[in-house]
């Protein structure tokens, strides 16, 4: 088992799917400057440099993959992708639908997003359900270096548009990644830590948080559960029900903003199907609805961190009856 | 920007049609073929017999269309100086592009009444119908939306997805030119020396917006000129200068590689969106465009040259009117999709 950062599992999942399959090929803002290694081995055909155009690049891209070819686009920032969402939602989201299943539009769409570099709301922004809301996507955003690499291979082997988050505060974070192929399948949450008294749920950088939680509300006597989501669409709702089933209580974790976010889908997933397994209110712990800060203490202000979340957790499992 | 630089002469008055333009003196010998010269006719006269008998069916609670009528010299042109190995985008006005690269209208007319015999078994409407079977890809009613799909679809076929040689030809309007999206395109293609064909049917209407309101100036190709991409604007209601255009246009590509941006000045005769009063039309404005109607002006000049005579003339109209005829039975005549279509084709 190799010991990797996240960012060297992206770049070896690029080189290891560019190396298996002629048809993948990748360019954005700068691509081609930064990826050295992926440009002496595959030339500057298949890695290209862009203008500053978001628009162009992902339109680009829904074009290329509906003849066959298989882009990864790099957007660098979130808050970027609002320039390409024509693109990403009315053309590639939506084109196999209106053409009566015609076209397929197997492209990648990559970006950074998350508090913990300071950079301020234009260039750090959650918009990951935005994407979770456009029909034709789907939508992942893992927590460890092993996700990245296997979730990354997955996604340009699929044959949709898929839409990949990675939190900027993980980039660097190293973990371990099985040597040789390793593939996570889209869709399946990872149950990281198993308990019996409280679910807590999350994906991205928050999963860390609820992973301190967890142990810190070990050392209290509670028992929690952490799913990973990995996945934000198609979502894992089996794994999330079966956990909750067996808890009573959740509690859902993200630093996006709470209104019709990813923590909304699971909550009322859960109501709607295992309302008489709960024996406490759901709770989510979300970021606010402001952009993000760029000053450190307003940006780290604004992510559920682990002391929240054990806080949260112990008002659950103490009173049944408790508000959120 | 545009707006500094000094512009040559203003070419085409909005309230008149243009002759010919001065700075466009196309190769007419590719199209003197008798036989050819009345094909195009025939796919003229069938795409607009084809878009009159759907503004027809238009009424307020039954499915409306956006008709191409008086750009049909635009489609007929390009389109036959294309082939089998060229791929097509298209917009919302996309009957004309589909039917002149041979689609079936009875399965056009299908798709834009819902049906499941349309070629998008009904999902499309009339906004973004495709074929891929004719390589009509990606019809998009975004305004530009097409034009950022179009490096794409031209980056593929230069590294050798499906046949090799193939361009891309993106039809578009006056009112897509004006989207950012437009500038981005072409700026990337001509980077990249990416194969397509930019076709701009400059019909003088965006949506319900005269064009004079939105651009300061008459031609597109002063916009593009700037761009290093080659250009040439011609009367885009002379459909064998169209042609002649295209076909120039089309060489340039497979020779060089590099994008070509074609302006064809033309007119929308009929409104936006069926059924449309045109209220908010010059009456006068129309009736100078309409005087110079690209199916009359063929009509014309074939007769006058004796290459087609009255009784063969009638015969084209009986032939067309008959298909658009049997068209519309066949799209009445098809099934309404089952409603377990209303989830599928959304994944891959």
């Amino acid at each position: 088992m190799q010991t990797i950062t996240v960012s060297d599992a992206v770049g070896q999942a690029l080189a290891e799917e560019m190396r298996r399959d002629p048809r993948v090929l990748m360019f954005g803002e700068g691509v081609a400057t930064k990826r050295h290694d992926l440009v002496a081995e595959f030339g500057t055909q298949r890695v290209r440099n862009t203008p500053l155009a978001e628009g162009i690049i992902a339109g680009t891209a829904a074009g290329a993959a509906a003849m066959g070819l298989r882009p990864v686009v790099d957007l660098l920032f979130a808050p970027f992708l609002t320039l390409s969402m024509d693109a990403i939602i009315n053309s590639a989201g939506k084109l196999r639908y209106l053409s009566g299943g015609q076209f397929e539009f197997p492209m990648v769409v990559l970006t950074m997003t998350g508090a913990g570099w300071g950079v301020g709301a234009q260039h750090n922004h959650n918009l990951e359900a935005m994407f979770v809301h456009a029909p034709g996507l789907k939508v992942v955003m893992p927590s460890s270096a092993a996700d990245f690499k296997g979730l990354m291979k997955a996604a340009i082997r699929d044959d949709n548009p898929v839409l990949f988050f990675m939190d900027l505060a993980l980039a660097h974070v190293p973990g371990p990644v099985p040597e040789g192929e390793h593939l996570v399948s889209i869709g399946r949450a990872a149950v990281l830590r198993e308990g019996r008294d409280v679910t807590l749920v999350s994906y991205a950088k928050t999963v860390g948080h609820c992973l301190q939680a967890a142990q810190a509300l070990q050392e209290q006597g509670v028992s929690a559960e952490v799913i990973d989501l990995r996945t934000l669409k198609p979502i894992d709702e089996a794994t999330v029900l079966a956990s909750v089933r067996k808890t009573g209580r959740l509690i859902v974790v993200h630093e996006a903003s709470r209104l019709c976010g990813v923590g909304a889908e699971v909550a009322a997933i859960v109501s709607e199907k295992a309302f008489g397994a709960l024996t406490a209110p759901v709770m989510r712990l979300t970021g606010p609805d402001a952009p993000s800060a760029s000053s450190w203490v307003l940006e780290q202000a604004g992510v559920p961190q682990a002391d929240a979340i054990r806080d949260a957790a112990l008002r659950l499992v103490n009173t049944e009856t408790v508000a959120a | 920007m545009p707006h500094t630089l000094a512009l040559p002469k203003v070419l085409a008055p909005i309230n008149g049609p243009i002759e010919a333009d001065s700075r466009s003196e196309p190769t007419m010998s590719l199209s003197l073929d008798p036989t050819f010269r009345i094909s195009l006719l025939e796919t003229m006269m069938l795409i607009r017999a084809h878009e009159e008998r759907l503004a027809s069916l238009a009424t307020p609670t039954s499915p409306g269309t956006c008709t191409a009528v008086g750009q049909e010299a635009a489609a007929a042109g390009v389109v036959r100086a294309l082939q089998t190995r060229d791929r097509i985008l298209t917009n919302h006005r996309s009957a004309g592009h589909l039917i002149a690269r041979g689609a079936d209208p009875g399965r056009v007319m299908a798709e834009v009444m819902g049906r499941s015999d349309g070629y998008c078994k009904g999902k499309s409407g009339s906004l973004h119908v495709s074929a891929r079977e004719l390589g009509v890809v990606l019809t998009s009613t975004i305004v530009g939306g097409e034009l950022s799909l179009a490096p794409g679809v031209a980056l593929a076929q230069k590294m050798g997805q499906q046949e090799s040689g193939g361009i891309t030809t993106v039809f578009f309007g006056d009112g897509a030119a004006c989207e950012g999206i437009f500038h981005e395109s072409v700026n990337l293609s001509v980077t990249w020396q990416l194969p397509v064909l930019y076709v701009c049917e400059n019909n003088q209407w965006q949506a319900y917006v005269r064009r004079d309101e939105t651009m300061p100036i008459e031609h597109v190709a002063d916009w593009v000129r700037g761009h290093g991409i080659a250009s040439r604007t011609v009367d885009g209601n002379d459909v064998e200068a169209v042609h002649a255009a295209a076909v120039e246009a089309v060489a340039a590509i497979r020779s060089n590689g590099k994008p070509y941006f074609l302006e064809l000045t033309t007119y929308r005769q009929r409104g936006h969106f069926e059924p449309d009063d045109q209220a908010y039309v010059d009456k006068a404005e129309l009736a100078s465009w309409k005087a110079h109607d690209p199916i009359a002006l063929l009509t014309e000049r074939l007769t006058q040259a004796g290459v087609i005579a009255q009784g063969e003339l009638a015969h084209l109209r009986q032939r067309v009117n008959a298909t658009v005829d049997a068209a519309l039975a066949f799209a009445q005549n098809s099934p309404w999709p089952d409603p377990r279509e209303l989830t599928t084709d959304v994944y891959a």
